[in-house]
């Protein structure tokens, strides 16, 4: 994409316009112009006990209080009982290891990070998370046991991981 | 009222620089249009399977209209992230079968190349849940069936060698198919040893970033009775699944439960027998985006016992020949993954492959005058499943 710009640059002034040549097939591109940056600004404000949770090293739920289910990622409604009187509670932070595969291929948002592990584990009481695998993933395997963890990513904010646990 | 196919089209697979995004569709419209013997004005419909996002153009179907001369006809976008183009099927189907539309044309198309290889990394990546898995852990698209894949090797003892045969069997096929993006076979050596996407995926064992179009005319039967047409498929039978965005909301990393949903109701639709349905059909095409999921969907669509599927591939028994040929115009894996356009090339190819128009050395032998297509958005966040036939239910 650089390679493409610079040449655009360079084609402005040379052929007056911003194109370039893809390098594979000789095709003539027009360059865009127009940039585009995303970035969402997402509300937790029903959520928001989980994040308090969360910076006291705790993994919460909801649970609806009529028919107990529980919602994890936490929603605020049941949609079974067309309710949301729901109480917030600390899930069981031990589990079992479902799956995990290492990301060698990233997206560009999460360049700056080493392959990472991403795993899933069952929680005792049932309840599935996907977290950053903290630990050797040639050592750990699917079966085995796991606990969650709350750490501060190296951006600073807190966030919650799974670790093997020994033995 | 049954619905037939009655015209297709489909573009080169690839790297398409040489083309904008209305050229590339129309590489499709106009051979569907021609094979059907249909003009502008008997369209009443338009369906545009197309994902979008890494490419330019945002409305699409207005563009098409424009570009193709269309005249006084409906037309909508349709997506269902990987099963866009099945999906836009689903939409043409039921708008013929309910008697609102007699002659429709469905287009899938993909210009995923408008964009970097990494922003596209990155847009698909966000298919699952973007607040849970893609904001704080990552996830990318080949990470979301690696998870399966590793389940799966935990579960039956499979292994990357085993996966790799996959991607040797669609090389092996796609090399014969002129639309192909890869024409050209691969040894299990190269494909084993190819670099690490996302462990235990790596390199071959993933889906390409692929431009492409493909697509087919709808008529009812009305239609095709009053028009006498004689080349034509029927929609037998179509099922559609859904799954959770959360990967953790699942019970099984082994399965699809989407897929097995679908396919559930396209059999018993099409009135297939659920037992051993490969015994009613003469081939198949499956969603092939990964190789571990190739192997998912034999299980998925009961070509093989639960734990099984693995059995197929080291037995060759998904080339032609076998118990059912699979993805024998050499699937997303080799013949290239253009989102929208995917759901679309499958329906091509089951009409291609029922009346026996296949290239040399990928025509299987059509003996029930059934096709399937299988089509998974996400990592089976949606499923279409869809069964062709020579002859109308
Ligand atoms: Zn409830």
């Amino acid at each position: 994409m650089e390679d493409l710009k610079k040449a655009a640059e360079t084609n402005i002034r040379e052929y007056g316009f911003p194109v370039a040549i893809d390098e594979k097939s000789g095709a003539l591109q027009w360059v865009d112009m127009r940039d585009l940056t995303v970035k969402y600004i997402i509300s937790i404000e029903n959520i928001q006990n989980f994040f308090e949770g969360l910076k006291e090293g705790k993994l919460l739920a909801t649970k609806c209080k009529k028919c107990e289910e529980l919602f994890f990622p936490p929603q605020k409604d049941c949609p079974r009982c067309m309710d949301e009187d729901m109480d917030w509670v600390e899930l069981k932070n031990e589990g079992i290891l479902e799956t995990l595969t290492v990301i060698f291929v990233k997206p560009p948002s999460f360049a700056t990070y080493d392959p990472y592990t991403v795993a899933i584990a069952t929680l005792e009481d049932g309840v599935k998370v996907t977290a950053w695998l903290n630990g050797d993933p040639k050592k750990v395997k699917p079966g085995q046991k796991v606990k969650i963890e709350v750490s501060r990513r190296k951006e600073g904010y807190f966030m919650y991981e799974i670790v093997p646990v020994e033995g | 009222m049954s619905v037939a196919i009655i015209g297709t089209g489909h573009s080169r697979f690839g790297a398409r620089k040489d083309v904008n995004v209305p050229e590339l569709a129309w590489e499709a419209i106009k051979p569907a249009m021609q094979s059907a013997n249909v003009d502008q004005k008997e369209i009443d419909f338009m369906v545009v399977g197309t994902a979008g996002l890494w490419s330019s153009e945002a409305a699409v179907p207005p563009l098409l209209y424009e570009y193709g001369m269309f005249e006084d006809v409906g037309s909508m976008r349709v997506e269902a992230a990987c099963a866009t183009g099945n999906a836009a099927i689903k939409v043409g189907y039921t708008a013929v079968e309910s008697g609102e539309a007699e002659v429709v044309l469905v287009v899938g198309l993909e210009k995923m190349q408008e964009s970097p290889n990494p922003t596209v990394i990155e847009l698909i990546g966000r298919f699952g849940s973007y607040f849970w898995e893609f904001e704080n852990f990552g996830l990318t698209f080949p990470g979301y069936y690696a998870l399966h894949a590793t389940a799966y090797m935990a579960k039956y003892g499979a292994t990357e060698e085993d996966f790799a045969k996959v991607a040797v069997k669609n090389h092996f096929y796609g090399a014969k198919n002129p639309n192909a993006q890869f024409r050209r076979e691969i040894t299990l050596e190269q494909a084993v040893n190819s670099p690490y996407v996302a462990w235990p995926f790596k390199l071959f064992d993933c889906s390409p970033i692929t431009d492409g179009s493909a697509a087919v005319v709808l008529a009812s039967e009305e239609k095709v009775k009053e028009w006498g047409v004689e080349e034509k498929i029927w929609i037998l039978g179509q099922g559609v699944g859904t799954g959770t965005a959360n990967l953790s909301r699942r019970d099984s990393f082994t399965s699809l439960k989407s897929a097995s949903y679908a396919a559930e109701v396209a059999y018993r639709k099409a009135g297939i027998d659920m037992g051993a349905p490969y015994r009613q059909i003469d081939g198949a095409n499956v969603h092939d985006c990964f190789t571990a999921a190739e192997i998912i969907a034999y299980e998925d669509l009961r070509f093989a016992k639960r734990g099984e599927g693995v059995e197929l591939i080291r037995e060759e028994q998904t080339y032609i020949g076998g118990r059912i040929p699979v993805n024998v115009d050499g699937g997303l894996k080799s013949k290239g993954h253009p989102i929208g356009a995917t759901g679309v090339s499958q329906a091509v190819e089951a009409f291609k492959q029922l009346l026996t128009r296949a290239e040399n050395g990928r025509q299987v032998d059509v003996r029930n005058g059934r096709y399937l297509a299988h089509n998974v958005g996400g990592t089976g966040h949606y499923t279409y499943v869809t069964i062709y036939g020579l002859e109308k239910r």
